[in-house]
């Protein structure tokens, strides 16, 4: 099994503060991976980093046969052109409308002609079902088909790695359904691989092949998501069952009870 | 407070602004720099000088006819006191074409369209709009500066032309339709004694280097914001602020520069 992204022995922090320490993980190629962890466990700096949108302190960032670490910015910016990006909130262009929010990945890299960019856009909108709400603007959209337009924006070259940062995150039921179904089978549509940034167990144990856990800027644990509900580990069961009691505590550090209140 | 301690915070302090003054000036560099790419999408910056430039026409035109107004008022009663009255246009015309056009017409792209800039670019920071075009290998300082620095560029010096000339109307209205200055005298006057190179060419050159600074003050403010609510608000204050004292400092170097005997 080949790997399209490995990190080996990474450290990486905002200033002084580590978030990554010492981080080695490789994503096996072709596969719906989740990289899980609570909030601010440095899932979602792990994905920038694998796009090259921070430097890292120390380590190897190899992402589809691509040094990111000494990358120079043409570099960096030709392997971008093989990835698709899906931000949190989509992060849609609001001066321009559904269809040409989609368009533009095809208008800035490519040549085409209008007619045959036209044609890919409408297909692409139809994948995730949105293709009647092409002449709408993101204000006129909800937050959902937003991250569908996104989602489509990001599969319009037609990447050989999708990242998808939060995709579930302040869905309701229907779309959060939708989305999931939709990185399962734009997956094997595309033959590409796909890397999701998550805490959400239920939809995501659901469409992963792999599933890797963080907790405090490593690798906790990983394998199928089967194994990982097997997993013994303390903060591993805490977090896929959602306990709010174990080695996460519910109270932030604080001094004694007694002190503040004497 | 420990005078060591002062020392350090005035040494960090110092530090601090000298670097802030070369990133911005790094940051200017580069965009005449990425000039020669950006004029490779003329679309792109027409629809911004559309959107900076037209949008501003109301706002510069009628400041200029009221600045036209008051001038040819105020230029009456003065010059009146010498019998100098027929001046009154050479007066109105020069006031504008030096000083009052490239200035006022500055200071007011500066609260119109370099607050618009700053916002524009920095709520598009706060919803990732930036990042995401980085992610799809498209550079922000291409696709959105640029167009708009070129757009800022051409905008102001065209603006503070037009301003001057409504001024002109202006001034002729109140002193020959108003007052009753000869109107001969009122044109004649202002023929002969208004520089093309001496007068019009400075007061362009003064509006083009204004535009420079308030385009880049804008451009830097949106894309080096916080990208948060208040990050946006400070950075629009800092537009108009920085802008407009960095105008009124300009134009007096300048006018030093330009018009000492």
């Amino acid at each position: 099994m080949g790997f399209v992204a490995e990190l080996s022995q990474v450290d990486f922090g905002y200033g002084d503060r580590l978030i990554l320490k010492d981080i080695s993980l490789r994503i096996p190629k072709g596969k719906v991976v989740s990289v899980m962890g609570g909030s601010g466990s440095g899932k979602t700096t792990l994905l920038r980093l694998m796009c090259g949108q921070y430097p890292v302190n120390r380590g190897a960032v190899s992402v589809l046969g691509q040094n990111i670490v000494s990358a120079s910015t043409p570099e960096l910016y030709a392997f971008r052109k093989r990835i698709g990006v899906l931000f949190q909130f989509g992060a849609l262009f609001t001066d321009l409308s559904v269809f040409d929010n989609v368009a533009f990945p095809l208008r800035e890299h490519t040549n085409l002609p209008e007619a045959a960019i036209r044609d890919l856009v409408l297909l692409k909108l139809h994948a995730v079902g949105l293709r009647g709400a092409a002449k709408l603007f993101p204000s006129e959209i909800s937050g959902g088909m937003s991250r569908r337009v996104a989602l489509a924006r990001a599969i319009a070259l037609d990447p050989e790695l999708i990242f998808y940062d939060e995709p579930f995150a302040g869905l309701d039921p229907i779309s959060l359904g939708i989305t999931a179904t939709l990185i399962r089978t734009l997956n094997a549509a595309l033959g590409a691989t796909s890397v999701v940034v998550t805490h959400d167990i239920h939809e995501s144990f659901a469409i992963s092949d792999h599933v890797i856990v963080i907790a405090n800027g490593s690798v906790l644990a990983e394998g199928s998501p089967a194994e990982i509900s097997a997993n013994t580990d303390p903060y591993v069961q805490q977090f896929i069952k959602g306990l709010p009691e174990g080695p996460v505590k519910f109270h932030y550090p604080a001094t004694d009870l007694q002190k503040d209140f004497a | 407070m420990n005078p060591f301690a002062l020392i350090s915070r005035l040494g960090a302090g110092t530090l601090a602004t000298i670097e802030g003054l070369g990133v911005f000036v790094r940051f200017v560099l580069q965009l005449f720099l990425l000039l020669p790419k950006a004029l490779t999408r003329p679309r792109l910056i027409i629809d911004q000088i559309h959107f900076i430039g037209n949008y501003s026409l109301v706002i510069i035109v009628v400041s200029g006819l009221f600045v036209g107004f008051v001038l040819g008022l105020q230029g009456y009663y003065t010059l009146n006191r010498y019998g100098a009255e027929q001046a009154l246009g050479l007066l109105v015309a020069l006031s504008l074409v030096r000083e009052l056009g490239p200035v006022v017409s500055g200071l007011l792209f500066a609260g119109r369209a370099g607050t618009s800039l700053t916002a524009e670019i920095g709520l598009m920071k706060a919803g990732e709009q930036l990042t995401a075009m980085e992610m799809m290998a498209v550079d922000p300082k291409v696709r959105i500066l640029s167009p708009r620095w070129i757009a800022g560029l051409i905008s102001v010096p065209l603006l503070a032309a037009l301003f001057s000339a409504v001024g002109v109307v202006g001034g002729y209205l109140v002193g020959v339709q108003l007052i009753g200055v000869d109107s001969g005298a009122f044109w004649s006057q202002m023929q002969a004694g208004v520089d093309f190179r001496d007068d019009i060419l400075n007061g362009v050159i003064k509006s083009v280097v204004f535009g420079v600074a308030v385009n880049a003050i804008a451009l830097y403010q949106g894309y080096a914001c916080q990208p948060t609510p208040e990050g946006v608000s400070r950075a629009t204050t800092r537009t108009v602020v920085i802008s407009s004292l960095t105008i009124l400092g300009l134009d007096f170097i300048l006018t030093a520069l330009m018009f000492s005997v």
